[in-house]
């Protein structure tokens, strides 16, 4: 079966695009790839989402997300696109051996943490290194931790895990943070936290059985190392947009960010269109990931009312 | 939950996994943790096809702490493969069904 459109991502873009075309009676149906309701699922409260003036959990958030699409025909499967071929309509998404078809393709894969890129980092992932505090901050119970990096993330994910650990040691590659005034002062007047800058992680020691029980520090002044004794290291160093099924087929910056037309959701092929942070390097915010969701369903929904005349 | 998943406690643990005639995989999971609920169906899913082959149990891990220390389980989701008593294989992180399958496929047939 063609489909009408077929939305790659289930964060509040992409579930937002279903609603809206689940709403157009154009029944989308959504991959919502190995993490169904995208970042916002490893964050706790979400304090900047209009219209939860208490607040929301972020995975409760999503949750309504999807409830809202569903409820109008939305089909949501858990599944992970593998392959995709742009090349020419209709076009094709293959999850493993499964190949599906669509007319209209919306892409809201998002953004994933980043990585050091040393050995010994994906080695450990999952046991003992961590890319989120909310998930597995809990098993660091009166341990000494590491978070790695200076953005607002680094600065939350640090507060959070002082509810956990005994000691937090936040390791910037400069002489200051980048974060918000207000963050990095909540940061800095905690007194289980504290700062190494100008310094960089050269190597984490451990192994899968026992789980990490150092790093190798550097200092990037004198290049000095040393070993710091710690039980777990959280990676809070920025995001890279989840795009290597793509970057073959639609034009990227440096970074691998999906090009849009100014103003819409339109990449370089008709009838793909990007949305959410798979596009955007600036903002970032569920809301604005929302709200380009619906645009791209409107874009998608024009496209085809075009092509069908 | 499908019938076909058991609660894992301290109290069974031994009986249900440890001493089961049949490749047992455990899903350490808590309700605080968004891809644990992404990949729960999955698991129900698993128990149900794979009935009789291989049984599967849910373990929270706020409530049995200890056996998730004991594992070694620092991050959840957790996919323990337990046969004969011992872990022969474990997942960490919310992955395609196929890569469970997959695995299970694997400890059956040897």
């Amino acid at each position: 079966m063609n489909r009408k459109v077929i939305i790659i991502g289930s964060g509040p873009a992409g579930l937002t695009a279903a609603l809206y075309t689940a709403r157009a009676n154009l029944n989308p149906l959504v991959f919502e790839g190995s993490q169904p309701g995208g970042q916002l699922t490893i964050t706790t409260d979400v304090e900047n989402y209009p219209g939860f003036p208490e607040g929301i959990m972020g995975p409760e958030l999503m949750d309504k997300f999807r409830d809202q699409a569903t409820r109008f025909g939305a089909e949501c499967h858990f599944k992970h696109v593998t392959k995709v071929n742009f090349s020419e309509p209709p076009y094709k998404v293959w999850v493993a051996d499964e190949c599906y078809t669509a007319e209209t393709i919306i892409i809201a894969t998002g953004a994933s943490a980043k990585m050091l890129g040393l050995e010994s980092e994906s080695e450990l992932m999952g046991y003992g290194v961590s890319a989120c505090a909310t998930c597995d901050g809990y098993f660091f119970k009166d341990k000494k931790v590491i978070v790695v990096g200076g953005g607002d993330s680094a600065m939350e994910e640090a507060i959070y895990l002082t509810k956990f650990a005994s000691e937090v040691l936040i390791v910037h590659r400069r002489d200051e943070f980048r974060a918000s005034k207000i963050m990095v002062e909540r940061a800095l007047n905690n007194l289980k936290i504290k700062v190494a800058w100008n310094t960089v992680v050269a190597d984490i020691l451990g192994t899968q059985k026992k789980g990490v029980h150092s790093v190798m520090l550097k200092d990037t002044q004198n290049d000095k190392t040393r070993e710091e004794a710690c039980d777990g290291v959280f990676m809070a160093i920025g995001h890279i947009p989840n795009t290597d099924l793509f970057v073959e087929a639609l034009d990227a910056d440096q970074a691998g960010y999906i090009f849009t037309k100014n103003g819409s959701t339109a990449t370089n092929l008709d009838g793909v269109f990007a949305c959410g942070d798979v596009q955007d390097n600036v903002y970032r915010q569920a809301v604005t990931a929302a709200g380009s969701g619906c645009m791209a369903a409107i874009d998608a929904e024009k496209y085809l009312e075009n092509l069908h005349g | 939950m499908s019938d076909n998943v058991k609660e894992i406690t301290s109290v069974n643990f031994e009986t249900e996994v440890l001493k089961s005639d049949t490749p047992v995989l455990v899903d350490f999971w808590a309700e605080w943790c968004g891809p644990c609920r992404a990949i729960g169906p999955v698991v129900d899913e698993i128990a149900n096809d794979y009935n009789g082959k291989v049984s599967v149990g849910k373990l929270n891990v706020d409530n049995e702490n200890q056996l998730a220390m004991q594992y070694g389980v620092r991050s959840i989701p957790a996919l323990l493969v337990f046969n004969n008593g011992a872990v022969v294989n474990q997942i960490v992180g919310a992955v395609p069904k196929n890569r469970i399958t997959d695995i299970l496929n694997t400890v059956i047939s040897s």
